[in-house]
């Protein structure tokens, strides 16, 4: 797999809410490679702590040489790039792993929680070229409204038809993303896409399996080089007998390839 | 006077390096994973990742953690088995000019001659390092670097069954880890190389729970770069065999470091995840330092901080 190392420049910082920040960076190898799922690796300072790079999914590239990350500041690495400014430069590795399949013929289902929505709005953009935008749905949740309000408007501005979901009823309806999922139509063959905290995904796939909906997800694990080197990504694998990396073998991986422990 | 061009080749035993710096396994995969980001003919050699008789799945998750300036792992030493590094991972150094050594692991002594005899048969492979740090199954469970008179057999067996230079690398979790080296100099070994991670671990305050599943695991990083410092001192000064630091490597100049300590080369580890680059930076950093300070070559500067 072709990776690159890339000294990008921060051109954009956009704070889209609390602890909520979208970095667009020049990184003209990796934008070129990136496909909606994967990753890159981060280095967030240029000391040793923290020591490791950070993966972020790739969410949207734009002008051929423009990449974008979404994140949340949830540690000192996320910290660290929440601090970074417009003119400063961040080393990034990628692009890394797995992309969503695109799937032929069926009616897309865009599951997204909180800031877990980060790859989908490049998929939706990647599935838009070979779709009609009925064909697409989006279903976001989050905790609470402003997590997701920045981005739905993304996919709005698309022209799809998003579903919003939060946990505090602050935007759209109150509830769990789930619960979107159990009211849509079953007259087409459904291709699910998720990505989210690990019980959302979990949940997710329980009702993919119950109604036989194909489902992909995008999963987040701890990972010291995104390289396949550290073997630190480990995730049970469906049977049981061992495990697959989450960087090599996913982030994108089909829901029946994973044990959900 | 300023050197124009040193040399910086030395000598493992009866293997040939054109410069000091190795990936330390465990940190660089199969060599594959890092071909599209570094230039993997200007490593001094590469070290694949430990390889056992039998795959081994490794521990479950999670199976590290972040420290400050350093990385906590609990692998559990999972490797594709030796089937099938020879048939999938092998190949790939068909290509590759740089000198190969594969680590070795095993439950038993028995596992170890088996490994290496094998090995043997693959004159692409230039060397073995051989992990000491493992449990002995036959011994209640007991680290083999961790005893002499365990070490000093394990590393007799590998001898016996490989006729190119055998490194045995050393565990930290010793008293006194020159005592160890002096039994896999006896044993035969050609080399050793030091330190393997040190026994360490960490908790998660919000679910009150290690945050290993297998509680304990190996600190690597910056972090534990001045001890491995101090027993590589150590050990040269106990060993005539070659020395070869590792521990924290992320500069060149922490590999000049080493070799001023008495290390005869170095392997570069956890940084490799954070800078793939790292080791082919190092190997620039020394020469630039070499012709700044006027050493003619990597001998000139081994264990020159031990002169008075």
């Amino acid at each position: 797999m072709q990776a690159f190392k890339e000294l990008a420049e921060i051109v954009r910082k956009e704070k889209v809410a609390e602890d909520l920040y979208r970095l667009t960076v020049k990184a003209p190898d990796i934008a070129e490679f990136s496909r909606p799922g994967q990753f890159v690796m981060v280095r967030t300072v240029e000391g040793m702590d923290p020591l490791l790079r950070r993966p972020f999914s790739v969410h949207q590239v734009s002008g051929g040489d423009m990449l974008q990350i979404f994140f949340k500041v949830i540690g000192k690495g996320t910290k660290a790039l929440a601090g970074m400014e417009p003119g400063q430069q961040v080393d990034i590795l990628g692009p890394f792993g797995q992309s969503f399949t695109m799937a032929e013929d069926s009616l897309h289902i865009l599951v997204g929680g909180g800031i877990g929505t980060a790859p989908l709005l490049f998929l939706a953009k990647h599935l838009l070229k070979k779709n009609e935008v009925y064909s697409l749905r989006v279903l976001l949740g989050a905790r609470t409204g402003n997590e997701i309000a920045r981005v739905a408007e993304d996919f709005t501005n698309l022209g799809l038809t998003v579903d919003i979901i939060t946990e505090d009823g602050s935007l759209g309806r109150q509830g769990l993303v789930t619960d979107l999922m159990t009211e849509l139509q079953q007259d087409k063959q459904i291709m699910v896409y998720g990505c989210g905290p690990y019980p959302m995904l979990r949940a997710v796939a329980g009702i993919c399996r119950e109604n036989s909906w194909a489902c992909q997800v995008s999963l987040e694990t701890m990972m010291a080089c995104g390289l396949a080197a550290c073997l630190g990504c480990a995730v049970m694998r469906a049977d049981m007998q061992g495990y697959v990396y989450v960087c090599k073998d996913g982030p994108v991986l089909d829901m029946n390839e994973v044990a959900w422990l | 006077m300023a050197v124009e061009s040193p040399k910086m080749n030395v000598d493992i035993g009866s293997l040939r390096l054109s410069n000091p710096v190795m990936t330390a396994s465990g940190t660089f995969g199969y060599g594959e994973e890092f071909s599209s980001l570094v230039n993997l003919h200007r490593l001094g050699a590469i070290i694949v990742k430990g390889i056992s008789l039998l795959p081994r799945q490794g521990n479950p998750p999670q199976r590290i953690a972040e420290t400050a300036c350093g990385l906590l792992n609990a692998i559990g030493l999972a490797n594709v088995g030796l089937e099938r590094f020879f048939s999938e991972k092998l190949p790939f150094f068909d290509a590759i000019e740089t000198p190969l050594i594969v680590n070795i692991l095993g439950d038993t002594v028995e596992e170890y001659q088996e490994l290496a005899a094998r090995l043997n048969d693959e004159e692409r492979i230039a060397a073995i390092e051989v992990n000491i740090s493992c449990p002995n199954v036959k011994q209640g469970g007991v680290a083999f670097g961790t005893d002499p008179e365990m070490a000093h057999k394990v590393t007799h067996a590998v001898c016996q069954h490989f006729n190119r230079p055998v490194i045995v690398k050393l565990s930290p979790n010793v008293t006194d880890i020159s005592l160890i080296a002096r039994a896999v100099e006896d044993g035969g070994a050609d080399a050793v190389s030091l330190i393997n991670t040190i026994l360490a671990m960490a908790i998660d305050i919000e679910s009150c729970r290690p945050k290993l599943a297998n509680v304990f695991g190996g600190l690597s990083g910056p972090a534990i770069k001045p001890v491995a410092l101090r027993m590589v001192w150590q050990t040269a000064e106990s060993v005539s065999i070659p020395v070869i630091g590792i521990g924290g490597i992320s500069s060149p100049e922490d590999a000049i470091e080493f070799l001023l300590a008495g290390a005869k080369a170095v392997q570069v580890g956890t940084a490799n995840f954070i800078n793939p680059r790292a080791a082919e930076e190092i190997i620039q950093g020394i020469e630039s330092y070499m012709v700044k300070k006027g050493f003619a070559s990597i001998e000139e500067m081994i264990g020159r901080a031990r002169k008075s």
